[in-house]
């Protein structure tokens, strides 16, 4: 695993074309507050700028950092080469929208340094992308992810959705075969989940789309982790794979292994010495705490033993890397309950670490509570 | 000096006996309308709840009368349960007289006759009112026939009144000066004061609630226990308004309190009579019995490290619950504990819940049991209350279980039904009596055992209510019992066994698998339950697993939010006992005993 004690740096970018129904990460669809969120964005660099090691990852997130102009971006890596010291060979990675990616779009993200790009597909069936009101079509997909490849990208990501009002898992078998297609380093497969505060979970709530069933669920994601396992994709946490020990996520391993981030610009979450903060969740009020001189954390919390172990216990088990042993010691029938999982093929014991299994998975999140508490 | 009454009202539940009490303490001027608010006198949550009283409360009211007379009216509250019928005879055996409330909608019901049986029996005079008279659906002229037919009471001076609107109150009041009786009593004789009611006052210890029948105490007096002759030094004494009002002395025919030190309420017993050291009374009043705990459980810590707290919060509590008992237990599956003793099993859930809601303890309850006999090869006799001490089945010579006379009162119709519940539990010689046209008394030997778990739930269910209850202890007969085990996931779970009677060995089995099924959340791995005798398994459930329960996504936003969630459901978690590696919520051991329509 591409597990260094390095420090990763994410950028939230703040902006989209249209927002998506069953998204709940923070953005606007006006962009007359780019160059401000840039300026305040230097300005919270320079805050930071002596308190983390070098990184050896960025990842500029959002919103839909594509939609930046190129100046834009340029002066975002400027600024962050400007403040921040970055190993030499830095995991640069960028959140992509296919219909963002021009001809020249890949070639100017090599240029000002990414070396990984993160492509927002969804689906490969154009029904449902228009469920989804993506603003591209499945062939833009296509033409997106070879676009990125000839410009001479070794390292591309792909995120997919199932559980899409009306997919069927036979389609979601096309769309991942699709996604094969362009041999993907690495793919992300995420069951919708119909969030509160977004229109689908709005539609959830008012009974207009149903979520997947518990054993729908369970079945779509049986079907992908056997299928991209027989593919030759490593399963190394719940929605990602990864084609190559190498090609997992730099950058979001660090967040399942308490390693340090730094994450820039409105909503971003950090974490240092055991110590998480968040920033404030408009980038009005982010820009106006900074251009006041002041920090923009909404909240801050510093980690407790306890609540550092639980973490641990949880990320651990999202992942195929488990869980030291060591942290179960002085754990109460920790040896019994560890034999009983074994016992139940949920867990595999070696090495001197607890790995969940496949079905291990499938109930992650009720793992840790059989140990704390 | 004012003239007393001493009376109580009596109602079956929800006729509104508490908002009237409430009207009457409002019109005596002890509270503002302002200050007024539902149900006085029930100060605990619990009772609010319930919509019963636990604990009695007693209050004087002073009142001029019509005819210009000033009266102080001691008002008596009892308690509303069957496991509690000795604390309301011995607030009954304080009063002359009782109001007997019937909701003028809903007419004569189960527990209004029980009351009235149990008034009668203590002579007292009773003024039927008749509550909640604003209710469009209120017919007086029926219920004053059901008065006259069914009560054989003359329903000619019931009083007519709403207690929530405020309407009549003052003729309720009236009817307490005119027909019942001032109490008689020579304050000059040898001291004889009834204990009704104790209650605890972490600063002065013990309060203890009376009514002075001959003589009169006085601070500085030294009063003696006639039960157990324990002596005390009196420090107060007084009456009760909203709280505690001093006085110099209480005399004859007076109701209050009396303060003397006493550390602990289960140094108090009820309906015990107290006299004066010094020039005490020939023979105490009639009436007293020890109270009985009938059904046994065990008591556990969630988590064992709040034994201590445990140890504290029951020593607390007992100083309020004479009628608890208890001692220390222990078990494979839950650790350090105790083992306690109660009324009833009503008397039991409450003491549960007051014990987490008020003292914060997080316990666990086993399944309650009754106290068997077992004869043994060996020619003796053991006494068990606790099925882990269940003796080897090959030393077994003879079992015998406790047995009761089962009173039950119901309206004729539901008779089919009460026999064929008497019957499914064991119940045998039944007799019938016809107190009142279109009531039956029905009265079982019945197991103690088939009637503790949720006999009077079903048996009030089958009869919408209008069926009441009551028991009385005859003998231990012998019966074949076996011991039943329960398996979760192979493992034995000591607090989960049960001795039962063989022919209700796999009832029992089933429905506690059944409800384990239930009361057991969903793992992230299958849950076997079995049911067993011996090592043979008579019956099984299984809780499926989870198939998925994992969220998609996890990164640096999430992280906060997810632990946060997880930490809630840790606290949740405490309240749940690890057996293997399975979480039994503390609620499943009390589940497997709850009515099948709850």
């Amino acid at each position: 695993m591409n597990n260094t004690e390095s420090p990763g740096l994410y950028i939230h970018v703040p902006f989209c074309g249209t927002k998506c129904p069953y998204c709940n990460f923070y953005s606007i669809t006006s962009f007359s507050l780019v160059a401000d969120w840039l300026d305040s964005l230097r300005k919270e660099a320079i805050i930071y700028k002596d308190r983390f090691a070098a990184f050896d990852s960025i990842y500029i997130g959002g919103g839909t950092p594509t939609l930046l102009a190129e100046h834009e971006l340029a002066a975002l890596i400027d600024t962050l080469f400007r403040y921040f010291t970055f190993s030499p060979d830095t995991e640069i990675t960028i959140e992509a929208n296919p219909d963002d990616i021009t001809l020249e779009k890949p070639t100017l993200l090599r240029k000002i340094g990414v070396n990984r790009i993160s492509l927002g597909v969804q689906s490969f069936n154009d029904k449902e992308l228009q469920s989804l009101r993506r603003r591209h079509s499945a062939a833009q997909a296509e033409r997106a992810l070879e676009r990125i490849r000839a410009s001479g990208f070794t390292n591309i990501g792909v995120d997919l959705m199932y559980g899409l009002p009306g997919q069927t898992q036979a389609g979601w078998v096309q769309t991942m075969k699709r996604a094969l297609d362009f041999k993907p380093e690495h793919l992300s497969c995420y069951q919708m989940t119909l969030e509160n505060g977004t229109p689908f979970g709005k539609m959830s709530t008012d009974g207009r789309i149903k979520p997947l069933g518990e054993e729908e669920g369970r079945s779509f994601f049986l079907i992908t982790s056997g299928f991209l396992e027989e593919q030759g994709y490593i399963h190394y946490e719940i929605s990602n794979f990864a084609r190559e020990q190498k090609y997992k996520s730099r950058h979001n391993s660090k967040y399942w292994q308490h390693v340090p981030y730094l994450g820039l610009g409105p909503a971003a979450h950090s974490f240092l010495e055991g110590v998480r903060w968040w920033n404030l969740d408009s980038v009005e009020s982010y820009c106006r705490a900074l251009d006041q001189g002041g920090v923009p954390v909404a909240g801050t919390e510093t980690l407790s033993q306890e609540q550092h172990l639980l973490e641990s216990l949880y990320l651990g088990f999202r992942t195929s890397h488990g869980i030291d042993l060591k942290l179960l010691n002085n754990r109460p029938r920790s040896d019994t309950i560890l034999s009983e999982l074994q016992e139940s093929g949920l867990i595999q014991v070696h090495g001197g670490r607890a790995m969940p299994t496949r079905d291990g998975f499938l109930v992650a999140d009720g793992l840790p509570l059989l140990f704390a508490g | 000096m004012p003239q007393i009454r001493n009376f109580s009202i009596i109602a079956h539940i929800d006729h509104g006996k508490s908002t009237l009490a409430d009207r009457l303490i409002q019109h005596a001027g002890l509270v503002t309308e302002r200050q007024f608010r539902d149900q006085i006198l029930d100060t605990m949550d619990l009772e609010r709840e319930r919509g019963i009283t636990i604990k009695s409360q007693t209050v004087t009211l002073p009142y001029t009368g019509k005819k210009g007379k000033e009266y102080d009216l001691n008002l008596i509250d009892t308690p509303g349960h069957v496991d509690f019928s000795y604390e309301v005879s011995r607030a009954l055996a304080s009063c002359e007289g009782v109001l007997l409330i019937v909701d003028a909608s809903q007419g004569v019901q189960a527990q209004t006759v029980a009351n009235l049986y149990m008034a009668m029996e203590h002579d007292l005079t009773i003024i039927p009112v008749i509550n909640k008279i604003d209710l469009p659906s209120a017919d007086v002229d029926q219920v004053k026939e059901q008065i006259e037919n069914e009560l054989g009471l003359d329903p000619e001076p019931s009083i007519l009144c709403s207690a929530k609107e405020g309407i009549g109150i003052e003729n309720v009041l009236e009817a307490i000066v005119e027909q019942i009786p001032a109490p008689t009593g020579n304050p000059h004789d040898p001291l004889t004061a009834l204990i009704f009611d104790a209650n605890y006052d972490p600063f002065r210890g013990t309060i203890i609630s009376c009514r002075v029948f001959d003589g009169t105490v006085r601070p500085g007096d030294i009063i003696r226990f006639m039960s157990n002759n324990a002596t005390y030094k009196v420090e107060e004494v007084g009456v009760f308004r909203l709280s505690r009002e001093p006085r110099k002395e209480l005399s004859a025919a007076s109701v209050g309190y009396i303060i003397s030190g006493i550390k602990t309420v289960s140094d108090t017993r009820i309906g015990d009579t107290i006299t004066l050291n010094s020039n005490p009374a020939a023979a105490p009043l009639p009436g007293f019995k020890e109270a009985k705990p009938m059904v046994f459980s065990s008591i556990y810590p969630v988590s064992s490290d709040d034994y201590t707290s445990l140890v504290e919060a029951l020593e607390k509590y007992k100083l309020n619950d004479s009628a608890l008992i208890y001692q220390k237990d222990s078990s494979a599956a839950l650790g350090q504990g105790f083992r306690c003793g109660f009324l009833g099993l009503l008397h039991l859930e409450i003491f549960q819940q007051r014990l987490e809601r008020e003292y914060g303890q997080a316990i666990i309850m086993t399944a309650p049991s009754v106290r068997y006999q077992f004869r043994l090869q060996d020619g003796k006799t053991i006494t068990i209350d606790n099925p882990q001490y269940y003796p080897d089945d090959a030393g077994i010579e003879s079992s015998f279980e406790p047995f009761i006379k089962a009173s039950i009162f119901i309206p004729e119709r539901y008779m089919g039904e009460v026999m064929k519940l008497c019957i499914a539990r064991r119940g045998v010689n039944p007799r019938f009596n016809y107190p009142t046209q279109g009531r039956v008394e029905v009265t079982f030997d019945m197991p103690l055992a088939e009637v503790i778990f949720d006999f009077y739930d079903r048996m009030k269910t089958i009869t919408q209510g209008y069926g009441s209850f009551d028991y009385d202890l005859i003998e231990y007969r012998e019966g074949d019992l076996v011991k039943l085990d329960i398996l979760v996931n192979s493992e034995k779970v000591d607090a989960l066994s049960l001795i039962v009677h063989r022919d209700r060995a796999r009832d029992w089995g089933v429905r506690v698998c059944d409800r384990l099924k239930e009361a057991i959340p969903r793992h992230q791995f299958k849950i076997a339950i079995q049911g067993a005798i011996g090592g043979k398994i008579i019956s099984r459930s299984t809780i499926p697993a989870f198939r998925k329960d994992v969220t998609a996504k996890c990164y640096g936003g999430d992280i906060t939010r997810k632990r946060k969630l997880l930490e809630k459901q840790k606290k949740g978690k405490k309240r749940m006992k690890m057996v293997g590696s399975v979480m039994i919520p503390q609620g499943a051991f009390v589940a497997v005993l709850k009515s099948d329509n709850e």
